[in-house]
């Protein structure tokens, strides 16, 4: 028997912080690639300490939604787990690279194949761009458009800005949007100047976020001009200083992101027969929720 | 009972294997579960029940008496092939570590008092229904046709509520919607507070699904009320945890054990969470607070429990200092009355023209009114005074 298992953040103070990683793990589960798909949280139940104890299966994929490697994916996921004899070095990672490594968990003797983030996964990129047509409603949205991809940054861990700069880099090579930048909260090129970043009128503006919340929902959207007051809401897409934004919300909302998890765990071994080629063609099918 | 059921238990007892069709060595013990035992010697088959016992039988002979013993044969079926694990349950459990279908076959066990009645009586309560409480939820075990039992599961507040007064529902998953906000709205962080709304009913659940729809409710209690059953409760005191903590959390290992003591009795008490505690300061240091008559058990502090303690560690480190009040003894009261109405979560029952009661909207505008400077200073007394 194999289990999924994603492990996500979570929050104490609002539902919607869960909510992309159980419709996720729902979608997953619908194509019976695995025993069981369960979800554990740093912040809600069942916790990341009891989550392996909610499943039966001897071989279990975790799979963290996280943005980026660092603190959580490297010392507080494992540790919470109890993956014996974990090291980050394990995952022989430039910070971007995790894949995955084979561990026992000390709690319930699971073989763990602890899998890499989902927003370092080259596949990430294609979600990126999918959120951008579905924002949109254009599958061939690129021409005379600009791309925006949007991340919290921080001084304290340098991965966080290289899983940024790593899917602008990419989406830049696809030729397809007129301009592509990497845009931060926290540090320079900061997303209050996006305007000044683009000459396209139109610009697509995509946080790479696992859930909407504090961040995607109130700040991004006042520091990008859309709107003074986030509780007023705002156009899609909204004039601002000449152009015209087309702001995305949290790009792990996307329902395509479920191809990224399952490909996760795939790539570490799982036997997901064509289950990433049926996730793929159900998520692309389905429009994003809230469009 | 069906043809297949008898089919199954004579192969069982062929195999010499009761349990769970492995090729263990069980050589001629045969089935023996639940009061039921039956084997193959030299003499023939041999059945045997509480109030049953055949020996010397031909497999003909062997089969007509199951028959008449249906119950019992229908119970052993559903426990050992249909919910899995029978009689290797125990051993497994003593052997291993990892036992998540040991624990969900021990619950489904619990849920019809399989450990305190004989199979006759189980069957006659199971007709009528036998329920249980698991925190806010009752949970309902029947049986039907051929001995395969089904759950049903609702709110304690509607155990007796018709069936077209609730929301019913199937899907285990569906109940993350009825989990996530309690009566008024708000988010629940904490699946174990006694928030849980009613008016809703899962019926006609299998066993996985019972399971599974517990786990959403209240997730992960169903394996650790497993490991306290078999005497295997991991428990990571405070001092364990708060040391275990990295990044944000570090400090809250500085607390010191009078600070615990009032975390344990303001956050783990029955009021605030159907968990019953089971971590103290350390092995050593017991806590005095309560630690709630919950069925499942609190291995370790919770998230919201260390995320609240992180708070009150930078709180702590204030030094007290003296500062001086105007209030009139009814006054000094009413604040009494505002903390404790406010602890309690019992601002909303007071009523909108009872001033008498010291926590009424009116009184406390009242006093602040009357109290309060401009700048929101009791008394006048600004908080860093000289």
């Amino acid at each position: 028997m194999q289990a999924l298992v994603i492990v996500a953040h979570g929050s104490h103070l609002n539902p919607d912080s869960s909510a992309p990683t159980y419709d996720h793990a729902d979608t997953i589960r619908d194509v019976g690639a695995f025993d069981e798909v369960k979800t554990g949280f740093w912040k809600e139940e069942p916790s990341l300490r009891e989550v392996l104890r909610t499943v039966e299966s001897d071989e279990v994929f975790v799979v963290p939604m996280f943005i980026s490697e660092g603190y959580f994916t490297e010392q507080v996921i494992p540790r919470e787990l109890r993956l014996d004899g974990w090291d980050v070095s394990q995952w022989e990672s430039d910070g971007l690279s995790a894949s995955h490594a084979t561990l026992t968990a000390s709690d319930t003797n699971q073989r763990v194949h602890y899998c890499g983030p989902v927003g370092t996964h080259e596949s990430m990129t294609d979600v990126l761009v999918r959120r951008a047509e579905s924002v949109t409603g254009d599958p061939n949205v690129g021409k005379g458009f600009g791309l925006a991809v949007v991340g919290h940054g921080t001084e304290r861990n340098e991965n966080s800005a290289k899983a940024i700069e790593y899917h602008a880099e990419r989406i830049r090579e696809m030729d397809r949007f007129d301009e592509v930048q990497a845009l931060y909260m926290d540090e320079e090129p900061e997303v209050d100047d996006v305007t000044d970043c683009f000459e396209s009128d139109d610009v697509v503006v995509v946080p790479l976020f696992i859930a909407d919340g504090f961040h995607t929902q109130e700040d991004i959207p006042e520091d990008v001009g859309l709107t003074d007051d986030y509780r007023e809401g705002y156009p899609v897409p909204a004039e601002v200083d000449g152009h015209r934004i087309w702001y995305a919300g949290a790009v792990g909302t996307e329902a395509l992101m479920a191809d990224v998890v399952l490909e996760r765990a795939a790539e570490a071994g799982a036997d997901v027969d064509d289950a990433v080629e049926i996730v793929r063609k159900r998520t692309r099918g389905t429009p994003a929720a809230g469009d | 009972m069906r043809a297949g059921q008898l089919d199954a238990l004579v192969e069982a007892v062929e195999d010499g294997n009761g349990g769970d069709g492995d090729d263990d060595e069980r050589g001629a013990g045969g089935v023996d579960f639940d009061g039921l035992r039956a084997n193959r010697d030299g003499d023939g088959f041999r059945f045997r029940t509480p109030h049953t016992e055949r020996t010397g039988l031909s497999e003909a002979e062997f089969r007509e008496v199951a028959e008449s013993n249906p119950w019992f044969v229908s119970n052993w079926y559903y426990w050992t092939r249909e919910v899995g694990l029978g009689e290797r349950g125990e051993q497994e459990a003593a052997t291993r570590h990892h036992d998540g279908a040991s624990a969900r076959h021990t619950f489904l066990r619990w849920a019809e008092n399989a450990d305190d009645y004989g199979v006759p009586e189980r069957y006659e309560a199971l007709a009528e229904g036998v329920s249980r409480e698991w925190g806010q939820l009752c949970v309902t075990a029947t049986v039907a046709d051929h001995g395969e039992r089904r759950y049903h599961l609702r709110h304690v507040a509607d155990a007796d509520a018709d069936l077209s007064s609730l929301d019913v529902y199937t899907d285990p998953l569906e109940a993350r919607s009825i989990v996530t906000y309690d009566e008024r709205g708000r988010y629940r962080p904490l699946k174990t507070a006694p928030t849980l709304r009613d008016g809703w009913a899962f019926t006609d659940l299998d066993g996985r699904s019972l399971v599974d729809t517990v786990d959403v409710v209240y997730p992960a209690t169903i394996p650790n009320w497993y490991r306290e059953r078999e005497g295997r409760l991991d428990v990571s005191h405070w001092d364990e945890t708060a040391e275990r903590q990295t990044g944000i959390y570090d400090v809250v290992d500085e607390l010191d054990e009078e600070a615990v003591e009032w975390i344990a009795e303001s956050c783990c008490v029955d009021s605030q969470c159907l968990k019953r505690r089971m971590w103290d300061k350390d092995e050593e240091s017991e806590l005095d607070a309560d630690r709630g008559d919950g069925v499942f058990p609190c291995r370790e502090p919770c998230s919201l429990v260390v995320a609240a303690a992180r708070k009150w560690t930078t709180l702590e480190r204030e030094e007290s200092r003296t500062y001086e009040f105007e209030l009139t003894p009814s006054e000094k009261e009413q604040v009494e009355d505002i903390i404790d109405a406010v602890a309690e979560g019992r601002t909303d029952e007071i009523r909108e023209a009872d001033v008498y009661e010291g926590a009424n909207r009116y009184r406390a505008r009242f006093l602040r009114a009357k109290r309060f400077d401009d700048e929101g200073n009791l008394s006048g007394t600004p908080t860093d005074g000289e």
